[in-house]
């Protein structure tokens, strides 16, 4: 298993040093337009929000994988967990507001002692929509897992999880040893209770990201040949295939500059900035909020350390729907990982 | 003049030839972007020839787009090793084909 850049004591674990980087070299000598220049030439800066749909809430960066690309730098190292008092209080704004999606990511969330509690709090005050981002291998890391898609059945989560490849080597060489034939064992045992299936309202999702530095194919056609080749080999089914590209900060950002591909990648992301991307960025209708409370524009912006405007309130105690919903989102160059091609997002391409 | 006939940063530049020749630039352009988009061949079909092709010119150039093109477009490692190989039966065959005629000239001359 690699190594988390936090306990490298690397550098790029900071924020503040990743958002550095973005800002000098080929952005500071010119080379390159930043984000803030490409946007506003189409009238788009300052970037501001539609209406508040998605609360994205990170409920912990501790994860029983260290994925190659991770932006979140997760791994089981990573002590950043969030409490229950955290927990009631995103309830307490969703009850109150007409945000309808709860989107629970970490690291694995799975692994936070008080995450079922989470979700079952949610189901019973009527989230409309409960989606856990589960990376499939943390159903057989413990016999205490064993049961999650049961737990999922029963309370109505959409169930959205990675699996960059069809097949093992790609998937292996991005994930970890191994991934590959757990998470189909976990894609089956979440078919056998009916996600997936036909008819079962029971929706799985797959995340497909690109195993390197170059951008992701068509949606559609990517999910045509997962559908196919899962179905062939695995008997393994699924609702939807999210295409996300891999933006350039933390574990993806120092393999960009390892591998001398960062220039490159920029360059490419920049030459496919898609217009009609930035209608549909996810920072317009997502908050995304960390383990201890706070409020940022994206998970990415989160791992920045880039909190949401000061004068819309930083943290969740502080929750105000009006100026959250008027305020400026905080953009660096890493924003043209969302805006390349046919976009990218958490629900995937946008445009 | 370069001291190497080859540069990476030179592909970027390849819509630079309209700059001597505009019309013929904008036709050739226009036609390429229709051969590559889906058609009875999809997206993916035709990169993987491409690739297939810029082996057997080797033109370093489309190797490296084609590459990146074909891991965008979903191919399988394995899938574009097959291709360079056909590249390289074709090659190999084409030159062990004309065996054949050494063969017929070898028969003509010999008693």
């Amino acid at each position: 298993m690699i190594k988390t850049l936090r306990s490298q004591n690397h550098s790029l674990a900071s924020g503040q040093e990743q958002l550095r980087f973005l800002s000098n070299g080929i952005f500071g000598s010119d080379k390159l337009p930043t984000f803030r220049e490409k946007i506003d030439t189409l009238g788009e800066f300052p970037l501001k929000p539609a209406n508040i749909e998605i609360f994205q809430v990170n409920v912990g960066y501790m994860c029983n994988q260290v994925c190659k690309h991770c932006h979140v730098d997760a791994g089981p190292d990573r002590k950043e967990i969030m409490g229950r008092e955290t927990m009631q209080r995103c309830l307490d704004i969703m009850s109150k507001t007409n945000i309808h999606t709860l989107d629970l990511t970490g690291g694995a969330p799975e692994m936070n002692p008080d995450f079922r509690w989470f979700v079952e709090e949610a189901h019973k005050i009527g989230v409309k929509e409960i989606i856990v981002r589960s990376n499939l291998t943390i159903i057989l890391a413990n016999p205490k897992y064993h049961d999650l898609p049961e737990f999922f059945k029963k309370n109505g989560v959409r169930v959205v999880s990675s699996l960059p490849f069809y097949q093992p080597d790609k998937t292996d060489r991005q994930r970890g040893e191994g991934v590959f034939v757990k998470s189909i064992e976990a894609l089956q045992m979440l078919n056998a209770v009916g996600y997936g299936k036909a008819g079962s309202g029971l929706h799985l999702d797959l995340v497909y990201n690109p195993g390197g530095a170059f951008l992701p194919g068509n949606q559609a056609e990517l999910e045509r040949d997962f559908k196919k080749e899962l179905k062939n080999h695995y008997y393994v089914d699924f609702n939807s295939l999210f295409t996300i590209t891999n933006l350039p900060i933390s574990r993806f950002l120092d393999f960009l500059i390892r591998t001398e591909n960062y220039e490159e990648y920029m360059e490419k992301l920049v030459d496919s900035f898609n217009p009609a991307a930035v209608k549909g960025v996810m920072c317009r209708n997502t908050i995304s909020v960390d383990y201890d409370g706070y409020m940022y524009d994206c998970d990415f912006n989160q791992m920045l350390g880039l909190k949401v405007d000061k004068q819309a309130g930083q943290h969740i105690n502080d929750f105000n729907l009006e100026k959250l919903e008027s305020r400026h989102i905080a953009i660096s160059q890493h924003c043209y990982g969302c805006t390349a091609g046919a976009g990218s997002s958490c629900q995937g391409t946008v445009a | 003049m370069e001291k190497t006939y080859y540069d990476p940063a030179d592909l970027k530049k390849f819509g630079d030839v309209a700059d001597f020749q505009p019309e013929l630039a904008r036709k050739f352009f226009d036609y390429y972007g229709d051969v590559f988009k889906d058609g009875a061949l999809t997206a993916r079909e035709k990169s993987l020839i491409a690739l297939a092709v810029a082996h057997a010119v080797q033109c370093p150039y489309c190797i490296d787009a084609y590459t990146s093109d074909s891991l965008e477009k979903g191919a399988t490692e394995q899938q574009m090793m097959e291709a360079v190989h056909v590249t390289t039966a074709i090659r190999g065959g084409a030159s062990l084909v004309h065996g054949v005629q050494m063969m017929n000239k070898v028969k003509k001359l010999s008693m």
